[in-house]
């Protein structure tokens, strides 16, 4: 028998019944979109994770007060824990495995600025700030750790705070009132856009920590300490030495817990990734039984097909076609009716996985390996579901088969 | 061994229809050789059909044995069957057995998709040929609802033909036919037979059986009459005489 023979004849009865072809193809289309869909925005969302806490800082450690089993309530004296000047003060003298440290304090409230004014939150961080969170400038410069000294009442503005205080001119130089606090803007903040969970990185004002600490909030507790260690394996290190120079600084007994809390980057990437296997994993078994649906479905037509072209069957092997010839021609039809459905079922998904990312705000990845996966995987299907009726075929008797009505 | 082409000795052909058991063939012996063109005539229900796809390797006798070409038939599997059916035999249907919405070329066609061993080096131009040969060279692209019955029947003949096999068995191939084209049919039959093709072709009607050169007729299954035509007809020439009388009346 020749190959591209029978591969049209497949062709031809499959466009024969379209309407029938396509509604059994149904189940397979419905399950290959699904798992494209799921993998292109499973994997998008992570990529978009990674690049986003990537994009928060090198080797980015962050401290935050409260204990990690009650929730922020510590036990103990019952003073609510809390970070000072006083912790990134011996931090900045001690740490050996933390290149930069900063605070950060912060504030909101009304920024006027000439006739305009606007709502936002105002974080009071060091000088190193910058190059731990991996922040660009736009225009002007950020503060110095004189600035810091002095309290200097000078402010860095996030590109939508600018855009809303300064319509119309160059905040550089500008002057504005922060809660009647008069300030000095020296520079803008380049774009960062959204962050994942949709609020806007660029609704803020930067001033120097002590600034902020003691003109615009309490003077004394600050809200979290940001680090960066010196190098990537130096994490665990770094984590320790914070946990033991914080611990002795705070003067909590050997039994006692921990009354702050540090995260890092790998941590906050586990936790995303975690959430989005676990929902990958449940949406791809309900692909995986719709495929198994599908192919049920086309062994179904399969059979009635068959039965439909028994007499075709007989003509066939009356005129010398072997078993194998008319296994190999009903196989190849449900391979080629599930590939087909596969193959819509690549491009619906990535549509759908496009036009949900748009939606969502997550981009969709189109994995080369998952598609080939998914293709042969339905050819695998239909030969699978296609075997019985198939062989059904091949083991007909010539004559029975001519004979039948 | 007989050099003949066919041998059936004993052959019995028994269906069984719940308790009732038909036997469609008794006890038949014959030999056909190479070359001869014989009609099979006999009473509806007297083992033609039976017979003939028996002959053509389609159904197998209940018992007695049938060599084709000195191959005992019984000793080869469906492989096997298959390509003896492929190679050796065209079989021309009661009943044309076209494929429904597929050009007449494709249908010609259909038996050189199975010839695995490359005899043919241009299928569609070996089956155009054929159907040249039975007189449908402009019809390659009708499908069978377009053709006349003559035509489907001229088809069916091309299948059998294409693959170029020593033995063509036709059942009733002029059953449906009007008398015009059944001369078609039986001077071809006898163009072929002049090329030392074996023909075996069952009937029911005298004046068909008289083109061919050896005469059988069954009843109940069972050889009634086995004899020689010393003087058949020559369907060419009754074609002819058939169309002048048909100027001369429309004269
Ligand atoms: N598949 C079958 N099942 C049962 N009986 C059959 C079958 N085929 C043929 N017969 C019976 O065998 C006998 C011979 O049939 P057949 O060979 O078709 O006769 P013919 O072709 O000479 O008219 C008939 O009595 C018919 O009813
Ligand atoms: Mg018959």
């Amino acid at each position: 028998m020749r190959w591209h023979k029978l591969i049209l004849v497949a062709l031809k009865s499959i466009a024969r019944n379209k309407m029938r072809s396509l509604l059994t193809m149904l189940g397979i289309i419905i399950g290959v979109a699904s798992v494209i869909t799921m993998v292109a925005l499973g994997e998008g969302s992570q990529a978009d994770i990674e690049g986003e806490v990537a994009s928060l800082g090198t080797n980015l450690l962050m401290v935050r007060p409260g204990s990690v089993d009650s929730g922020g309530v510590s036990g103990g004296a019952g003073s609510r824990p809390s970070l000072t000047m006083d912790d990134v003060a011996r931090l900045e003298k001690y740490a050996t495995q933390l290149r930069w440290v900063s605070a950060e304090v912060r504030a909101t409230g009304q920024v006027i600025a000439g006739s305009n004014n606007w709502s936002t939150t105002i974080t009071g961080v060091a000088p190193s700030y910058l190059s731990i969170r991996n922040y660009e400038m736009e225009r002007g410069s950020f503060f110095t750790a004189r600035d810091s000294k002095t309290r200097a009442k000078v402010a860095v503005l996030g590109k939508t705070v600018a855009d809303e205080l300064f319509p119309d001119q160059d905040p550089v130089g500008a002057r504005l009132r922060i809660r009647n606090v008069p300030f000095k803007v020296i520079g803008v903040m380049a774009e960062k856009g959204q962050s994942s969970m949709g609020n806007d990185q660029d609704d803020i004002i930067f001033a120097p920590d002590n600034t902020v600490l003691y003109r615009l909030s309490n003077g004394k507790t600050i809200h979290d300490i940001s680090a960066s260690a010196i190098s990537s394996d130096a994490m665990e290190s770094a984590k320790e030495e914070l946990t033991t120079l914080l611990r002795s600084e705070h003067r909590l007994a050997t039994a006692a817990e921990d009354d702050f809390i540090i995260r890092d980057q790998t941590e906050i990437v586990e936790i995303a990734t975690r959430v989005t296997g676990t929902l990958t994993l449940l949406l791809s078994s309900i692909a995986g039984v719709s495929l198994l649906v599908g192919g049920i479905g086309i062994m179904n037509i399969m059979l009635v097909s068959v039965t439909e072209r028994t007499r075709e069957i007989g003509l066939r092997l009356a005129v010398g076609a072997r078993p194998l010839d008319v296994l190999a021609q009903f196989l190849i039809e449900a391979a080629i009716l599930s590939l087909l459905g596969g193959l819509i079922g690549i491009f619906s998904g990535l549509s759908a996985a496009w036009g949900v990312g748009k939606l969502l705000g997550v981009s969709a990845v189109v994995n080369p390996t998952v598609v080939l996966t998914t293709v042969l995987f339905t050819g695998a299907v239909g030969v699978f579901f296609g075997f019985y009726p198939a062989r059904k075929a091949a083991n007909l008797n010539p004559i029975d088969a001519l004979r039948y009505e | 061994m007989s050099t003949a082409q066919i041998s059936l000795s004993h052959i019995c052909k028994v269906f069984s229809l719940g308790e009732v058991e038909v036997r469609a063939l008794d006890d038949l012996s014959l030999e056909i050789g190479r070359g001869e063109f014989v009609a099979i005539m006999g009473s509806s229900g007297s083992g033609k059909s039976t017979m003939m796809n028996i002959l053509g390797c389609l159904d197998t006798p209940t018992s007695g044995s049938y060599r084709f070409d000195g191959i005992s038939v019984e000793t080869l599997n469906r492989k096997q069957l298959a390509d003896l059916r492929n190679t050796k035999i065209g079989f021309v249907f009661q009943g044309f057995n076209l494929l429904p919405r597929t050009t007449a070329l494709e249908n010609v066609e259909l038996p050189l998709l199975y010839d695995r061993h490359r005899a043919v080096a241009d299928p569609q131009a070996r089956s155009i040929e054929a159907l040249q040969r039975v007189g449908l060279g402009d019809r390659l692209d009708h499908e069978p609802n377009q053709l006349s019955g003559g035509q489907q029947q001229r088809v069916a003949i091309a299948r059998a033909l294409v693959t170029d096999p020593p033995i063509i068995l036709a059942d009733e191939p002029t059953g449906n036919l009007d008398s015009r084209t059944t001369l078609e049919v039986m001077a071809l039959f006898q163009e072929l037979n002049s090329e030392g093709l074996t023909l075996v072709v069952v009937t029911h009607e005298v004046e068909v059986a008289k083109y061919a050169k050896r005469l059988i007729e069954l009843r109940d299954g069972m050889l009634l009459r086995d004899e020689i035509n010393a003087q058949p007809r020559n369907a060419q020439a009754d074609l002819v005489t058939l169309s002048g009388e048909m100027s001369d009346a429309l004269a």
